[in-house]
């Protein structure tokens, strides 16, 4: 395997972007941060791969049209998945596992406000016995939640204690707020973001030229659930637990973890076993910001920079996809 | 003045699907008003139906009928719903299991708030008419109300032909907005002005403007007013009809390279039959009256021919 690090992140997000669902006019002004931070240009950059959908604000091939972002004439080497941007580094990051290429840039992007999110996720579903149902995605994060209280496994005292780790707001204030999808309260959901994330990816020697402390990637795994409902046990993780099996989590300083529902945070908690030791969401986590196509990519941005800041020498970012933590993706990283 | 255009946008399309053999089964089942599930190779009854095990990942084919009551395993208060929700009124959500499955089945049910709990007994409400969808299930209602549907077998439709295909319309409302580039545009097509923006690298001018130069990756800062006329650099005859399609055809699309520009400018060529238009064809706007304008390309009806020589293929063999 090649030693591969992150060497670069930016990111921008908003309740409420006013421009293009194309989201050119924010992503040029993220690539050029990322050349700051560099010192590249874009014909340093071997792969590129961005994450988003169409569905999301309703302009077709905005993917497409997303690319004049880069400046592609001559053409670049270019993919794109129709996941988080933390897949499409997946992608990227297999692609320099090949040899083929020895740096990456991979983005993603989303104006969620464009349309009803909810609903509008209700398109990734089964599309024979699901979507003509439009099960919104906070509905099924709900019977989630639910089927956790039931369990035994959480109460709604313990979501609100996880919302006001990160908002500061009082307990028993939150649970004095109305139910949206009982047991959620809107609180428990993650808010409605619009924005963009990018990041560099390099091998070996280019990731040392470019910082001090790369944040080298020692283990990238993910698993998927099936997409029958029915058939998942709602209270665990097994593609969690699956994609953390093969990694050496110990020593483990921080966690950015990627739970749009305050209740999935307590699952990926104890999937990952992560014990009192490992700070959590440092950066915020996404309940506050949860930029559709980027907040999972974003994670491990976040989880990046804690390395290259000498914050911590050992973090794992997840990022989730698909409707009540149906896939996840781990991406370990430690100095060297 | 806010910084973007924007305006509702409606996208609407069916979605229309074959079905395999356990699907079809599955619907079929739901139109003669009875739920069937697939029994796995460990023996579970799982509705609705799988093609594959999970397990073995062997196909499966065997499809036993449940019963239509069955106990809510999990629910949620959906206190605002959204358009084409199964109930137009806060209802729930609920994972029910079905007496005789394994798995439990998702769908709406409909019962008072303060009545719904994890356990309760609850049984299938058939819309009138079922046609082999999963929205025959209107939704659950609690068992209680009137007698479950156990006799399906003897109430069957007159048809015996399976079901094997699915209709799903999908319907999706949007706020877009333009970006600040193209809202510059169409807010200059108002004024029956034509801006473009120029390259501050590659000094190229696009019209409309884009977020960024496609060579360069820069925003395009220099506003360029151009002029209302220029070249058909390649078009193509329309022949085929489409839903929506305002024009009666043939009719001739074409990328006009308005004088100055870089990049060429998507519109119709008209006043002129479809088989004279040609590459290097000099060609200029004809306008709406002007009582007629707003913030859109519509305002130019078409481009028509100026009759002046065609322009040398040299000059535009850059922009095809």
């Amino acid at each position: 395997m090649r030693d591969v690090a992150v060497v670069g992140f930016a990111q921008r997000t908003m309740p409420q972007f006013d421009g293009s669902p194309t989201m050119v006019e924010l992503l040029v002004p993220l690539f050029a941060d990322l050349w700051e931070q560099t010192g590249w240009t874009k014909s340093d950059i071997g792969f590129w791969c961005s994450g988003s959908s169409d569905y999301l604000a309703g302009r077709s091939f905005s993917f497409v049209s997303a690319v004049d972002a880069i400046g592609t004439i001559p053409p670049v080497n270019e993919s794109h998945v129709e996941m988080d941007a933390a897949w499409a580094l997946y992608e990227a990051w297999v692609k320099i596992q090949t040899g083929e290429v020895d740096t990456a840039l991979v983005y993603g992007f989303g104006k969620s406000s464009a349309g009803v999110l909810r609903r509008v996720l209700a398109l990734q579903l089964d599309p024979y016995l699901l979507t003509p149902l439009w099960p919104d995605a906070v509905s099924l994060a709900a019977l989630q939640a639910r089927a956790g209280i039931d369990r035994g496994l959480w109460d709604e005292k313990a979501l609100a204690e996880v919302v006001a780790s990160y908002s500061g707001a009082e307990v028993a204030d939150l649970l004095a707020e109305p139910m949206f999808a009982d047991p959620l309260r809107k609180h428990d959901c993650a808010r409605v973001t619009d924005g963009a994330g990018a990041l560099i990816l390099a091998a070996g020697d280019r990731a040392r030229d470019v910082r001090e402390r790369p944040a080298w990637i020692t283990g990238f795994e993910h698993r998927v659930d099936t997409q029958s409902l029915g058939l998942r046990d709602l209270t665990v993780s097994p593609s969690t637990r699956g994609a953390a099996a093969p990694l050496d989590l110990g020593g483990l300083e921080i966690a950015e973890l990627h739970a749009p529902f305050s209740h999935q945070e307590l699952i990926l908690r104890t999937e990952l076993g992560i014990g009192a030791e490992v700070a959590v969401n440092p950066s915020g986590g996404v309940l506050q910001s949860n930029p559709m196509f980027s907040a999972g990519a974003i994670r491990i941005g976040e989880a990046a920079a804690r390395i290259w800041d000498g914050t911590a020498s050992k973090t794992l970012a997840h990022a989730t996809s698909g409707p009540a933590l149906q896939q996840n993706l781990l991406c370990l990283m430690e100095a060297k | 003045m806010t910084r973007v255009l924007s305006a509702p946008l409606e996208v609407s399309f069916d979605y229309t699907r074959s079905l395999g053999p356990v699907l079809s089964g599955f619907m079929t089942g739901l139109r003669d008003r009875t739920v069937l599930g697939s029994r796995t190779t460990d023996g579970r009854v799982v509705v609705p139906p799988l093609e594959y095990d999970p397990t073995t990942h062997e196909a499966l084919s065997e499809l036993v009928p449940v019963s239509s009551v069955g106990t809510v395993q999990t629910w949620t208060w959906v206190s605002e719903p959204v358009r084409d929700q199964p109930l137009d009124r806060p209802f729930a959500f609920a994972l029910v299991l079905l007496d005789g499955a394994d798995t439990p089945i998702l769908h709406a049910l409909d019962a008072p708030y303060d009545e719904l709990r994890t356990g309760m007994r609850v049984q299938v409400r058939w819309v009138d008419e079922p046609q082999g969808h999963i929205t025959d299930i209107a939704c659950f209602e609690p068992a209680s109300l009137v007698e479950p549907d156990v006799s399906a077998s003897e109430r069957r439709v007159e048809t015996t032909e399976p079901v094997t295909g699915i209709i799903t319309p999908v319907n999706l409302d949007y706020l877009y907005e333009a970006s600040p580039e193209e809202s510059a545009f169409f807010r200059g097509l108002a004024e029956g002005r034509l801006l473009g923006q120029r390259c501050p690298k590659c000094q190229k001018v696009y019209v409309p403007p884009r977020g960024a130069c496609p060579v360069d990756g820069v925003p395009t800062t220099d506003e360029v007013e151009l002029p209302d006329r220029g070249i058909v650099t390649t078009f193509c005859i329309v022949n085929v009809p489409f839903l929506g399609q305002k024009i009666e055809i043939p009719y001739v699309s074409a990328y006009i390279l308005l004088e100055g520009a870089d990049i060429g400018f998507l519109h119709l060529i008209q006043g002129v039959a479809a088989d004279e238009v040609r590459m290097g064809m000099r060609v200029e706007a004809v306008w709406k009256p002007r009582d007629q304008w707003g913030t859109t390309v519509e305002n130019i009806e078409y481009f028509r021919p100026t009759g002046e020589p065609d322009a040398d293929y040299e000059t535009f063999k850059d922009h095809l």
